[in-house]
Parts: structure tokens; C-alpha cells; sequence
């Protein structure tokens, strides 16, 4: 144990970031023969909105679990502060949850419910008093102190579960997927009221969801699982413009995928060619549908480092502001563009990009 | 959406079940009551509340009333200090061996009552495997004779066959306590002492007053226990009612004693309902 904590000091010295919070290390865990977290290690920062992102089953809620406690990992450490996190029982970690259905305390009121923590802290009534009074003001339900849990909305539940989590000054709040109960509408809204409500009482918060834009708009840093392993972790403008796998470029947005072969410093995906800095050989490319341009006809010849094409629209869909393409290339490749909606009525387009627009990105290795 | 023979098909046979085995039979008990024996041993049907007045006035009578709602109470507490924590094992911490310790539990119901009764008496009977397997052991050199014909041996025999009735209410309302909520209160620091007398308890209490009332009620009206195990002092209520209604032919009497459990029944009954109303959430 001393050596234990000697080894992460030096690392805390060491870490780019000074200020971690919680290091997981290789932390592995299987359901009988189903592995289903393989050696994750991740660094949360003091204060940091991360979210774990993946589709069902692929390991994210099992590892918000390891870390508030109720489960334990087969293999791995982790480590709260440089102290051993994964030895403690899950009421003695400065861990709070929000679960996915909030189980709220049904017996309790609202009020209760919040001081939950407190009172089994054996806190000094008048403190327990104004420390929930303070939380149920933070999230706007004062005025619903006395009622049962039943009695009130999904959106308002919601709240409630997270003073109950907040109340107790945790310094890392753990959410399981605690919007997706709610309709579209709240949703958006209690996206954008977390994420400020996160940063104006500074804790850590790491958030697990499978919807990607809802982890692009709140996280800091999104970390990106995929049956049990993580596929990168970034903050969500370079998860997207830099994804650095196949996997996380089509999960994260749209994008099309370009299969290609360098050579001596061009790459040829079908008809479409230009220049690289990659090494010969089979190359994969990411090119978001936004940056493809329609080209206006009777426009000048292609500008410098610009790649164009003609094609054919074989499908579009109107999502409102923006419209999307289905365009189908003399080759026979489909490509997907965004345009703004109503421009392009023609059937017959030209097409150009940047080169720098399209990403090389590392084929997903097959799991099982 | 069903067509009025089908519901009639559907409807009136229960109907005519209960009108015949159950509100015919109540409504003669209740006449009955208020009726009279002559001295002739023939029932006179003329009206009048001289039953109700010798239940009041006979010591006996209420002195048994108390006896019987006293025995039930140890039954109802017993099965449920039983009954519980097997409840609590099994529900929480069994895991996969939950099934087979549950029909574990439900298999003595399938033997018959007689011969549990029965199986005590030849336990605590003098001559019985307990107070044989005592004086074997010399710690007593006669055989203990408060072991059997007593109050002792009814409540003993009682709590053995009404704990799984105890047992199931409580466990199936153990079964619906959502498992996030002990997973919550474990992480809002509640050690596991704190979140059983916090949230699975509180949260059990319509299947403990469920519990209760199986036992309290099933045990009142018991006579089987009493008659085999009970002996001179363990004489519960209904063996009364059974000898009225039998060798001292008296209906009448026997009647109002038997409104005066079913109201008893029926008022507590109702004040089990509502508290196990008050105490659910969902």
C-alpha cells in the first residue's frame, strides 16, 4: 500500500495534467465468459465534464458502476487523489450517483430525499436544514420540498436526484444516462442546465450516454467506449474533426468513409485522387458531409488544393436548415453532402473539397 | 366488447357461489345469533340480544376471547421475527439458490395440517424425542410436562405452520423494492445497517402488516392446534363454538360468538388494509 502511494505521487508529479482526480488503471471486468471492460485506463481532471460515450453493451454503465462501487473489477486499480478508490465499500467513497431512473426514495419526501445523505452522516440538523434548503433552491424545486416523489414529473425527479447527489459535496458526481427518460424538448434543456450547473459548483462530473450530440454539447472531454475497450478520448471538436478510428468517425456525426491506396504521396480512392504525407499503402479516409461543396455551374476551374467531381443526387433528406445528398459518382461511390437547405435543385452536380477536410483514420479492429 | 351471454356465462356462476356458501350461511349465523335453545332442546326463532348478554356476562367466554387473542399475538410475533429475516436472506442475498430456498419454504404447506400437529405432539410429549432426548442427556430426570397440552405447545405448533404465511407477503414485497434504491442509499453513505432500517424496511411494511394479519387472523380462529396440543389451559375461542355448535347444542350462543370473531376479523382486516394503504408508495 505505501509503495502504492509513493508510485502515484511520483506519477501525479510526472502527469501532464496536475490536477487528476481519479486515475483508472487497466481496469478489467467479465460477466462469466462475456468480457465486457478490457484493460480501460483513464484520467479525470479536477473539475472535468467527462463523458463516456457508447452504444448498449458496451461497457459504459458497467464502469460508472466499478467506479461508484457496486460492482468490482476483475483486475485493475482505481485510485481517488492517489489513494486506492476500488478497496473502499461504496458508502465510504466521496462518489455520488445519478441514476438512470433517479431512484428517488419513494417513502421520503423531496426534502428527505435530498438530506438523505446528510442525516446518515449524523450532520447538525440546522446544517442539514440549510444545506438542503440551499441544494433545492440550486435546482429551482423549493417549492416542492414537502411532496413525495410520486407526486411530481419526470424533469422535476431529475432535479431532485441530482441535489440529492450534490448536497453531499461529492468530488465526482457520476451520472447514469439521467436525461434519457425525459422527452426531446427537456431534454435540450436540461443538457444546457447541467452542464452550467456543473460549472458553477466545479466537481468533476463524468457523464454516461449513448447519444452522441448530447456528449458533444456538455462534455469537456468525451471518451469514446467500444465493446469494452476505449476507441479515443478527446474533447468533442477534435473527436470530430481528428476522429482517429473508422468506428469513432462514423459514430460521432456523419461522414463518409474513403477506401483508398497511396502512392508516392498520392492517394486514389476510385476516380478521386490527391496529395498525401502518408506511407504507400491502403489508406482509409473520413470526409464529413459539410465539407463537400456543391460547385455553382459555369464557376472557374478548380482553385489550388481543391479535389472536384461531378456526380449524380440519387436521394435527398430536408432537415430543416440543412439538407442532405446522397450523391453517386461516375465510379459508382455514394457520398453524402450537406448543403444548405433549398440551394442545388439539379440532379446533375459538381462537387469539390479540401484535401486537408479529408481525415486518415485507423481501420476498427474486429471484437468479439 | 363480450356479448351479455357471455357475461352472464362468465359472471354468474361465481355469483351464485357466493350467495350460497358464503352470504346465505352468514345470514343464518346472524339469525341464529339472536335466536334461542329451549329447555326441550328445540331452537326458538323469537328475537332477542340474550346470547350477546351471556357472552358478556359469562367470565369464561371473554377469559377465552383474550386467551385466543393473546396466543395469536405470540403466533403473529414469532412468525414474523421467523418469517422475516428468512424473507430478507432469501430476497437479498440467496442469489441463484433463491428458488430452491423458496420452495423450500412452500413445500411444508403441502403436508397436511393434522399431521404436523401431529408430528409436534410425538416431539413434545412425555414420552416424546424431546423429553427423551433431556433425560438422555440428563438435564432433566423427569420428563417436562409444560411441553405439551399447554398454551406453549399451541403457540409453538401454531408459529410453525403460519410462518410461510408470515413469510410470503413479506418477501414478495422484499421482491418489489426496486434494487437502485439500496444501491442509492448505499451511495449516499448509508452503511448496509442504516439502509435496512431506512429504505427496506420502511418499504416492507405493507407486506410485514400483510404478514401479520395472515397470522393473527388464520391463528384466532385455529382449533385443531388447541384440541390436539392445548389441553385443559390452551382452550382457544373456537373450540368453544365447535362444542356449541356440537355436544352442547347450542347454535344460538355458538352463532354470536361466530359474529363476534368475524366482526373482530373484519374490523382488523380493514385496519390492516388501510395502514398497508398508507404505507405504499407506488
Amino acid at each position: 500500500m505505501s509503495t502504492m502511494t509513493r508510485q502515484s505521487a511520483i506519477e501525479s508529479q510526472t502527469a501532464p495534467s496536475a490536477g487528476s482526480l481519479l486515475s483508472i488503471r487497466k481496469v478489467a471486468k467479465s460477466f462469466g465468459k462475456n468480457p465486457v471492460l478490457r484493460d480501460i485506463s483513464l484520467e479525470i481532471a479536477q473539475g472535468e465534464f467527462l463523458t463516456i460515450l457508447g452504444e448498449s453493451g458496451s461497457g459504459k454503465t458497467t464502469l460508472l458502476r466499478i467506479i461508484a462501487g457496486f460492482e468490482s473489477a476483475d483486475s485493475g486499480e482505481i485510485l481517488m487523489e492517489g489513494e486506492r478508490l476500488d478497496v473502499l465499500p461504496p458508502y465510504r467513497r466521496r462518489v455520488n450517483t445519478v441514476f438512470q431512473h433517479y431512484a428517488l426514495f419513494p417513502h421520503l419526501t423531496v426534502e428527505e430525499n435530498v438530506g438523505y445523505g446528510l442525516r446518515v452522516a449524523k450532520l447538525p440538523k440546522d446544517e442539514i436544514w440549510a444545506r438542503v434548503q440551499e441544494a433545492l433552491a440550486m435546482v429551482k424545486m423549493s417549492t416542492y420540498a414537502k411532496s413525495k416523489p410520486a407526486k411530481i414529473s419526470g424533469g422535476q425527479q431529475q432535479r431532485i436526484a441530482l441535489a440529492r447527489a450534490l448536497v453531499n459535496r461529492p468530488k465526482l458526481l457520476l451520472l447514469d444516462e439521467p436525461l434519457s427518460a425525459l422527452d426531446a424538448n427537456l431534454r435540450r434543456q436540461m443538457q444546457v442546465e447541467l452542464k452550467s450547473l456543473q460549472r458553477e459548483v466545479g466537481i468533476a462530473f463524468v457523464f454516461v450516454t449513448h447519444d452522441q450530440e448530447e456528449a458533444m454539447v456538455m462534455s469537456d472531454r468525451i471518451a469514446l467506449l467500444r465493446m469494452g475497450e476505449l476507441e479515443q478520448v478527446a474533447p468533442p471538436r477534435e473527436i470530430y474533426s481528428r476522429p482517429a478510428t473508422a468506428y469513432t468517425a462514423q459514430f460521432i456525426g456523419h461522414t463518409n468513409l474513403l477506401r483508398g491506396e497511396v502512392h508516392e504521396r498520392v492517394v486514389r480512392c476510385g476516380s478521386l485522387d490527391w496529395p498525401v504525407a502518408l506511407p504507400d499503402g491502403p489508406a482509409l479516409y473520413s470526409l464529413r458531409p459539410e465539407n463537400l461543396r456543391v460547385v455553382r455551374t459555369g464557376a472557374g476551374g478548380p482553385g489550388i488544393n481543391v479535389v472536384r467531381f461531378r456526380g449524380r443526387v440519387c436521394h435527398r433528406a430536408f432537415h430543416g436548415s440543412t439538407e442532405m445528398l446522397q450523391v453517386e459518382c461516375a465510379d459508382g461511390l455514394k457520398i453524402s453532402v450537406r448543403t444548405a437547405a433549398g440551394d442545388h435543385r439539379a440532379d446533375d452536380v459538381e462537387l469539390e473539397f479540401s484535401p486537408q477536410d479529408a481525415v486518415p483514420v485507423r481501420e476498427s479492429e474486429e471484437r468479439v | 366488447m363480450f356479448s351479455r351471454a357471455y357475461r352472464a356465462v362468465i359472471t354468474v356462476p361465481p355469483l351464485l357461489w357466493v350467495a350460497v356458501f358464503l352470504l346465505v350461511p352468514y345470514a343464518l349465523l346472524f339469525c341464529y345469533s339472536f335466536w334461542s335453545v329451549s329447555a326441550d332442546q328445540v331452537i326458538v326463532h323469537s328475537w332477542s340480544l340474550d346470547n350477546y348478554r351471556e357472552l358478556l356476562h359469562v367470565h369464561v367466554y371473554l377469559q377465552t376471547l383474550f386467551r385466543s387473542m393473546w396466543i395469536a399475538a405470540r403466533v403473529t410475533i414469532f412468525s414474523l421475527l421467523l418469517g422475516y429475516p428468512l424473507a430478507y436472506f432469501l430476497s437479498f442475498y440467496a442469489g441463484a439458490r433463491k428458488d430452491l430456498f423458496y420452495q423450500l419454504v412452500i413445500i411444508p404447506l403441502w403436508v397436511s395440517y393434522l399431521v404436523r400437529a401431529y408430528a409436534w405432539k410425538t416431539i413434545l410429549g412425555s414420552d416424546g424425542v424431546l423429553n427423551t432426548l433431556l433425560q438422555y442427556v440428563h438435564l432433566t430426570k423427569h420428563p417436562l410436562e409444560f411441553l405439551l397440552y399447554s398454551p406453549f405447545a399451541v403457540v409453538l405448533t401454531l408459529t410453525h405452520i403460519y410462518t410461510p404465511f408470515a413469510f410470503l407477503p413479506i418477501y414478495a414485497s422484499l421482491e418489489h423494492i426496486p434494487r437502485n434504491l439500496v444501491e442509492a442509499s448505499h451511495d449516499l453513505g448509508a452503511s448496509p445497517l442504516q439502509t435496512f432500517w431506512r429504505v427496506i424496511f420502511p418499504l416492507s411494511i405493507p407486506g410485514v402488516l400483510a404478514g401479520a394479519t395472515f397470522a393473527f387472523v388464520l391463528s384466532l380462529g385455529d382449533f385443531l392446534a388447541p384440541l390436539l396440543l392445548g389441553g385443559p389451559s390452551g382452550i382457544m375461542i373456537s373450540n368453544i363454538v365447535v362444542s356449541l355448535f356440537g355436544a352442547a347444542y347450542n347454535w344460538p350462543l355458538g352463532a354470536a360468538i361466530s359474529l363476534c370473531m368475524l366482526l373482530l376479523v373484519l374490523g382488523l382486516l380493514f385496519l390492516s388494509e388501510n395502514l398497508e394503504k398508507k404505507w405504499s408508495f407506488r
